[in-house]
């Protein structure tokens, strides 16, 4: 196969001919442009890059990235995806889903796809809400939530994407906002240097059926007062002056008010690589993700682990009985029993 | 045919007499290796050059309580000196190893015909289990049938008096007794199956030593004793030179993709969820990963078929393997690809239905599923196999559409098929059908949804090509760019040109070929597996006096380009099929010609003497006009 040497690509090289038909104000703009800026960074050629979405708002994605784009059916990008990256390892896959998309219809290729180490990086963009379908509640949507499907408040409780992927084993497992431009790229940019799986959650405003569902964290004072950014090796410490910060009890996260003879030092380091995901899972459930409780909003690399890839598995076992079994097609028809009728009409065990 | 009582006698031996066809039926229960038994008696019958065909029957639980009715499980194979067509309607021996193989064969057997039983099954309980209130082998139940009552469980057991295998290991050699007793008895070699043993059991030569040896006493116990008065003898059947081999449906299906990998140049992927009967194809091809197959168990149908999608997106070979259920699952898949276009095979080997309905039972009552089974117009070419050795050339056919026309293919075959056996004459590799495909190179001028201009198909372009990056889905695509469009006219012009594209490929697949005179009274018309009946009913029948012509469907989306014509030209067609009369729905709806509908749906193919009948009640009826 051709391929070009990469040469020095920039946003617009990425900017598909497409017209963008999301609605005017829609978080999914700024995480397209993230994307599109990151992309170059990335030293891959154009035509290595694949995108694949299911359904949904989200998942027009794809039509607006100059890059090869599948949008397929409804929850099953990672299966669509996993295909395309096991027999083509030399493309790089990216996955673009949305709360509905990957927690409810396609919920069960999420967790096969993370639980396998699939090497795709998958962005979940969640509003708490189906934009397409016009306004129902979906699997991250708070309890008491009133909808089109739920007049009376939801009575449904609601995932956290991070604990679900965290809990199918997510090699690489982040979080940012779609406002949040800077983090975000570096975000992204971290999931798409990782080798296996990367989980990222978006946290995108619909501002048609969801406005303002994270204003808590993304307002002028939300920003400093309710994120919460992990940083690998640093104490867990926010607030508007770093003035708070995290402490693990040995069972439970509780916040602390620094000064008064507490600093950093009194909080826990956070080890985005520890083996045990525990500690990960722990992390992610102190907060809902939309800055209203009492603890702030984890925001950036969760959990980031080496594991072998389930495609590297599949090829290595392919390359190696290649070598060790070659063999034509004319034997495999034959197989290992056979008997030949000659001209004459006789029968003798063996081929001719 | 029914065995002779009598035959030339040499002084002190059994007489012997040559037989031209025979049917045997191993029973037991599902732990007592039956299907095993029966396929080495298949593979050694194949090596003497038999034409041969099989019937493995066996129950959907992996082991249902022991001795019941539930939990028997048989294998059928024929043999013949001659061209044989189906796997025998009645079994002229039958081989019982307890009260409940016999209960629930004995119905089948031919009058007259021989009976086998382990005696040391006959026990009170066993007896009761099988729901006999008094023991068929020391009341007159038995008198129409020859009973030859032998311990086969006592004879294993002293057989392997010195072995060191403990009594539970030992009774499990008691099927190698009972098979070496039969090949005796129709004057086999045990060589074959000696060597499998060896093999088989390389690691565990004490187990592949004890079935030898208990193979062995069965066969002497034979020879010296007088158990059978008459020995009989199958003398090869005079096949089509060649080289041959015995092929299971599922087999040359599995081996005739891997071919079509081949013959490409695209590597083989298959994407699949284990379901019965269809499994045998992933575990067949996961042993062929030294061919560049990749095999891939997903977490469910749909992932398996989407899998597929993304692997044909790449540029591989994707391939889908299920039964009807499973094909339920994958039509939202199947139908993507409709719309992307995409060259995709999906295999569905049928099964009892609705629902989970007979699992190890065969039907064909998936076609109109896989025809109009997705939401909305949803043209998908679809091939039915005939027989075990026509699933090779089926899986040839089918990826040759898929890769021609960009489309979705769907290939029927059945439990029948998928798990019976006969000869194959082995082709040469030059002989296939070069299927080379070119992907889109050229980015000058490229649109995703140009054409072709004789297939219709759009250009094959993969990720990883420069200057090709393009976008697809399931949304529709408006002609030539493939941009989304919601125009009325662009719609239904891309309705009517996915309907188009699957048509024309009539223009490249061969007439129905009538066999018998081209014109007249009936025509017995068939598809997938009803071809072995089919035959050898018209064959009696014509044997018999009647005029009968018959012809069977190879492509039945689109159906052969003379198809109209031939029915035209008969007074009266007839369609035996193992659903409620589903291709005739689609003839009479494509034909406005009234074919008359044979059903049988019992989870157990048709007999020969069934379609035979059929035939003679409407020569019959054309007489009394």
């Amino acid at each position: 196969m051709n391929t070009t040497e990469a040469p020095t690509l920039t946003r617009k090289d990425f900017q598909s001919d497409q017209e963008v038909r999301w609605c005017p104000g829609c978080g999914d703009y700024a995480i397209l442009a993230a994307v599109q800026q990151v992309f170059p960074e990335l030293g891959i050629p154009r035509e290595k890059f694949v995108i694949v979405s299911g359904i949904g708002c989200s998942s027009r994605f794809p039509y607006y990235m100059n890059t090869y784009g599948f949008h397929t059916i409804h929850g099953r990008a990672p299966a669509v995806a996993t295909g395309i990256k096991m027999t083509r390892p030399d493309l790089d896959v990216w996955v673009v889903t949305g709360d509905g998309d990957a927690l409810s219809i396609g919920g069960n290729h999420l967790i096969h796809t993370l639980r396998r180490n699939v090497n795709v990086k998958i962005l979940l963009f969640n509003n708490r809400v189906y934009g397409l379908t016009k306004g129902q509640y979906s699997p991250t949507s708070e309890l008491g939530k009133r909808t089109k499907s739920t007049p009376h408040g939801s009575v449904d409780f609601p995932f956290n994407p991070l604990n679900i992927a965290i809990g199918a084993g997510a090699t690489f497992v982040a979080r940012s906002v779609d406002v949040f431009i800077p983090h975000l790229k570096a975000v992204l940019k971290r999931a798409a240097e990782h080798k296996g799986s990367a989980f990222v959650e978006v946290m995108q405003n619909c501002n048609i059926y969801n406005d303002k569902a994270f204003a808590a964290l993304t307002d002028k004072t939300g920003r400093q007062q309710n994120g919460l950014y992990l940083e690998h090796g640093k104490p867990l410490v926010f607030g508007d002056n770093k003035d708070k910060g995290l402490r693990f009890t040995g069972t439970d996260f509780e916040v602390i008010e620094l000064g008064n003879g507490k600093s950093a030092d009194d909080c826990l380091v956070w080890d985005e690589e520890h083996a045990n995901p525990s500690l990960a899972f722990q992390m992610a459930s102190i907060s809902t993700g939309d800055g209203l409780g009492d603890f702030p909003v984890p925001l950036g690399v969760l959990r980031a682990v080496d594991a072998p890839t389930y495609d590297a598995g599949v090829i290595d076992q392919i390359d190696e009985l290649t070598t060790a079994r070659p063999q034509t097609l004319d034997q495999l028809i034959h197989g290992t029993d056979t008997w030949t009728v000659d001209a004459g009409g006789n029968v003798h065990r063996g081929a001719n | 045919m029914t065995l002779p009582i009598a035959g030339q006698t040499d002084a002190g031996k059994a007489a012997e007499a040559t037989v031209s066809d025979v049917v045997i039926r191993f029973a037991g229960d599902s732990g007592d290796g039956m299907q095993l038994t029966g396929t080495q008696f298949t593979n050694t019958s194949a090596l003497i050059g038999n034409d041969l065909s099989t019937l493995p029957d066996f129950p959907a639980e992996i082991r249902a309580p022991a001795g019941t009715l539930p939990g028997v499980s048989a294998f059928q194979v024929r043999i013949a000196d001659h061209d044989i067509h189906t796997p025998g309607d009645a079994p002229d021996v039958l081989v019982a190893m307890n009260p409940a193989a016999l209960k629930a064969n004995l119905r089948d057997l031919r009058d007259n015909g021989v009976i086998i039983v382990n005696t040391d099954e006959f026990t009170p309980r066993n007896l009761k289990r099988a729901g006999y209130e008094s023991n068929p082998l020391e009341d007159d139940s038995l008198n129409a049938f020859r009973l030859y009552q032998v311990a086969l469980t006592t004879m294993t057991r002293r057989a392997l008096e010195e072995s060191e295998l403990d009594v539970r290991s030992k009774d499990r050699c008691k099927n190698f007794l009972a098979l070496g007793m039969i090949y005796w008895l129709f004057s086999r070699p045990l060589e074959p199956t000696i060597d499998w043993l060896r093999v088989k059991f390389r690691r565990r030569p004490e187990i592949a030593e004890a079935n030898v040896k208990v193979m062995k006493a069965g066969w002497n116990f034979c020879d010296i004793t007088d158990a059978f008065q008459v020995r009989y003898d199958v003398e090869p059947a005079k096949l089509e030179p060649g080289t041959y081999r015995s092929i299971h449906g599922n087999s040359a299906l599995a081996i005739g993709l891997v071919a079509a990998s081949r013959r490409s140049g695209l590597p083989l992927f298959l994407g699949a969820y284990p379901i019965t009967p269809a499994s045998d194809v992933l575990h067949e091809l996961a042993t062929y990963k030294h061919f560049g197959v990749t095999t891939y168990q997903a977490e469910d149908e749909i992932a398996a078929v989407c899998a597929a999608i993304g692997a044909s997106f790449g540029g591989n070979l994707g391939v889908s393997c299920s039964s009807g259920p499973g094909i339920a699952l994958k039509a939202e898949g199947i139908n993507l690809a409709v719309m992307v276009e995409l060259p995709l095979v999906i295999c569905n080997i049928q099964r009892g239905g609705p629902s989970t309905g007979l699992p190890t039972k065969t039907e064909q009552a998936d076609l109109l599923q896989v025809m109009f089974g997705r939401n909305n117009e949803s043209p998908v070419p679809v091939i039915a196999a005939s027989s075990p050795a026509n699933c090779f050339d089926t899986a040839l056919e089918a990826v040759r559409m898929a890769t021609a026309y960009m489309t979705p293919v769907i290939l029927l075959s059945d439990g029948y098929i998928a798990n019976g056996a006969e000869p194959w004459r082995i082709p040469e590799v030059e002989e296939l059908p070069d299927l080379r495909v070119d992907f889109h190179q050229n980015a000058e001028g490229f649109m995703p949804y140009m054409r072709d201009e004789r297939t219709l198909a759009r250009p094959w372009a993969i990720p990883g090509t420069p200057g090709l990056e393009h976008r697809i889905g399931g949304l529709e695509k408006e002609d030539v760019t493939g941009n989304v469009n919601y125009e009325p006219e662009n719609h239904d012009h891309m309705v009517r040109l996915r309907a188009e594209k699957v048509a024309r490929i009539v223009n490249d697949i061969p007439d129905l070929e009538v066999d018998g005179p081209q014109s007249g009274k009936l025509l017995v018309l068939g598809w997938g597996s009803t071809l072995g009946a089919i035959t050898g009913a018209v064959n009696q029948a014509r044997a018999d006096g009647l005029t009968v012509s018959r012809a069977h469907l190879w492509h039945i989306n689109p159906f052969p380009r003379n198809l109209g014509d031939v029915l035209d030209r008969f007074e009266r067609v007839l369609v035996p099929e193992m659903n409620l009369g589903q291709l005739a729905l689609l003839l009479r709806g494509r034909y406005l010609k009234d074919i008359e509908t044979y059903s049988k749906v019992e989870g157990k193919p048709f007999t020969r003497d069934e379609i035979l009948h059929r035939i003679e009640q409407m020569a019959g009826e054309a007489n009394q006009k």
